[in-house]
């Protein structure tokens, strides 16, 4: 594929507000999941990573029926780094239909739905007056949200398959530009807390008891997450500064397999990272770090570590950050895209945290510590329920 | 850079479900006008291609979404592992979503393990992949009632810039569906009933391909439809906003059709039926 450059991005997390926070967080190793205290989930023995002060945040006026969680972390998000000026100025670079917003979510603001659920007429059964279906609950909500803030007048969607949809994002949004219908596009995720995947995980037996322990011996299961991130892609000009970063590939493809469950072998995960490789135009040992998927259950993890192995050996160092995050769900592809940028630009492969003892069935060179090394070319993968695969190479321009 | 900025497919094969509109064949003298509409509740089979587990978990929005992908395939004698899909609906299964908001609601919030990997948007994508082996990309929109606009233009830029990047691609199927909320939520997003469309997009001409579709970016007004009841449909359900779109193959002559899209954008078409 044609590159792109990610002319500007912010995450924001349970490690903090913003790239700064992110990467301090990252550089001491340290964990964002705390015992649940969300909302009424009280009874769930799970760790989350909530974003701090989300039920403060406050919309502007002209935003206000967007009101619901996922937009508040959506607009906290949008305030970090100096994210609305870089859009401002996109804008102003390229005008108002030339700017489009592809953006991930799994459950959008179904959270105001479930709350609403609570509050139906003892007789009638309806959903009380003040709340809105469109601009809160449906999937679009914060393409719809993000697009009404900045006045924009391009294209725009949200790409919801599940755990994979912010980083199938950068892939559309790649094409769009290709085919010449957008000069720039904001892409990346909103997902936040509600009861849906809460209680929906803990169905599953998925949910771990302790802070989740990516490709541990003992991992338990995933902690669920919380993240706005923002990338805004254009196309790169002739003048690069040597730490930018470029979109170099992309890879998609479904396992076909299970609804919940990976393919035991990985094949759709392999199939996606080798799709990203050639349309990046690069072989395996031109890949420095892999930003694994890393759930911290027990069969994705061994699927993805197959995978893994099969394509590189043991010959790439990799981690994942979710024992960090939480597992951001329809966020996670932008924000490991994210901490994948950060780690090109400041010369540093994260450590995964709480991972005490590796499982040894795993020939991976999986990483606990930090290490200091100036990675050129990422790869980072976002594995979805129900199949969907996606794996990105982020790097260097120099 | 080269801009391609009008995208160009060839469609080769059409899946249609909607109230009174039993599949593509049995709509298109309707659609063409030399038949009357009439509405009837809509009927659609359950997915022989899943195997018996997954068939039973499915519900009318996985019904629908894979009747049309797979009249489809069937119709332009395709191989379904090797066309991309984009599936687009601005709900998904909604039936299953008020179910599990009733279940969060009460003192029991034990969520069944199926209702909670049907609740993802993605879930026709999912049974999709299982019952027609397809490891291709799919990818899964939503834009609430520009909905079927949104896939359209993403399906076609596949199609255009897959081709373009030298990548060795079958297709692209796109897949519009929606069916209706149940109350409560029907009162607050009221869609009337069950509708689908599917389209598969391919790079080239084939002995199969019904018409030649370029799209481009555009502001002007959509087209409506002149029957009262079918023009309600494209209204009111989001997968239908594409009907113009097959009424246009379905009279056989070349023009120009505008869909409807995010405001202040349309789809302005070329179809040149064959």
């Amino acid at each position: 594929m044609t590159p792109v450059l990610l002319s500007h991005f912010t995450a924001t997390s349970c490690l903090g507000y913003g790239n700064a926070a992110t990467l301090a967080a990252l550089r001491l190793q340290r964990s964002g999941l705390q015992p649940c205290q969300f909302e009424t989930a009280h009874d769930l023995a799970t760790h989350v990573g909530e974003v701090a002060g989300v039920d403060a945040v406050e919309l502007p006026a002209p935003l206000a029926e967007h009101d619901c969680r996922n937009n508040r972390l959506a607009w906290l998000g949008l305030q970090q780094d100096g994210f609305s000026d870089a859009v401002e100025a996109a804008i102003a670079r390229h005008g108002r239909r030339r700017v489009g917003v592809f953006l991930g979510t799994s459950t959008s603001g179904i959270l105001q739905t479930e709350q609403a659920y609570r509050r139906r007429d003892p007789v009638s059964g309806a959903l009380p007056e003040d709340f809105i279906y469109r601009t809160t609950h449906n999937t679009y909500s914060v393409a719809s949200f993000v697009r009404t803030a900045f006045q924009l007048e391009g294209p725009a969607m949200v790409v919801s398959t599940a755990c994979s949809s912010s980083a199938k994002v950068f892939a559309s949004a790649a094409r769009m530009l290709a085919a010449g219908l957008i000069d720039a596009a904001i892409v990346g995720g909103v997902d936040s807390l509600c009861l849906t995947t809460l209680y929906g995980f803990n169905s599953l037996e998925l949910l771990s008891p302790e802070p989740c322990r990516p490709f541990d011996i003992e991992r338990k299961g995933l902690s669920i997450g919380e993240a706005a991130a923002f990338i805004l892609l254009e196309r790169p000009g002739a003048q690069l500064n040597a730490d930018a970063v470029l979109l170099l590939g992309a890879g998609e493809t479904s396992d076909a397999h299970h609804m919940s469950s990976p393919h035991p072998d990985g094949l759709g995960a392999r199939m996606a990272m080798a799709a990203a490789l050639q349309s990046a135009g690069l072989q395996a040992a031109d890949i420095d770090y892999l930003n694994l998927h890393g759930t911290a259950t027990p069969s994705n993890d061994a699927a993805e570590g197959k995978a893994v192995a099969a394509l590189f050996g043991n010959n790439v160092p990799c981690s994942s950050t979710k024992g960090a995050t939480g597992h951001t769900l329809g966020a996670a592809g932008g924000m490991e895209a994210i901490i994948s940028a950060l780690a090109l630009q400041q010369g540093f492969l994260p450590g995964g945290v709480n991972t005490q003892q590796l499982d040894p069935a795993i020939p991976i060179q999986y990483l606990t510590a930090n290490r200091d090394s100036v990675p050129r070319r990422v790869l980072s993968n976002s594995f979805g329920f129900g199949g969907t695969n996606c794996s990105l190479i982020l790097g260097r321009a120099a | 850079m080269s801009k391609i900025e009008k995208l160009t497919a060839y469609l080769d094969g059409i899946g249609l479900v909607g109230p009174g509109l039993d599949n593509w064949s049995a709509a298109q003298p309707i659609l063409a006008g030399h038949a009357a509409y009439e509405s009837r509740p809509l009927v659609v089979a359950a997915p022989q291609s899943l195997p018996p587990a997954e068939r039973r978990r499915t519900g009318l929005a996985i019904k629908v979404a894979l009747a049309v992908a797979q009249e489809a395939i069937d119709a332009g004698q395709l191989d379904a592992r090797q066309l991309a899909t984009v599936f687009t609906s601005s709900g998904a299964d909604n039936d299953n979503c008020d179910a599990i908001c009733k279940t969060l609601a009460s003192d029991d919030r034990s969520i069944s393990p199926t209702r909670f990997h049907n609740s993802v948007h993605n879930a026709p994508a999912g049974y999709w992949g299982i019952a027609s082996g397809a490891m291709a990309p799919a990818t899964v929109l939503c834009a609430y009632d520009a909905s079927f606009g949104a896939g359209l233009l993403e399906a076609l830029t596949q199609v255009a810039v897959e081709g373009a990047f030298g990548f060795e691609r079958g297709g692209t199927l796109l897949i519009a569906y929606d069916m209706p909320y149940p109350e409560p939520l029907h009162a607050k997003r009221p869609l009337p009933a069950a509708f689908g469309i599917a389209l598969a997009l391919m790079p080239k001409r084939s002995a199969h391909s019904l018409a030649r579709i370029e799209l481009a970016l555009s502001d002007a007004a959509p087209d409506t439809l002149a029957d009262p009841a079918l023009e309600a449909l494209r209204r009111s359900i989001p997968a239908a906003r594409g009907l113009p779109l097959l009424r246009a193959v379905a009279r056989g002559e070349a023009c120009g059709v505008v869909l409807d899209y995010l405001v202040p954008l349309s789809l302005a078409l070329t179809i040149e039926p064959f």
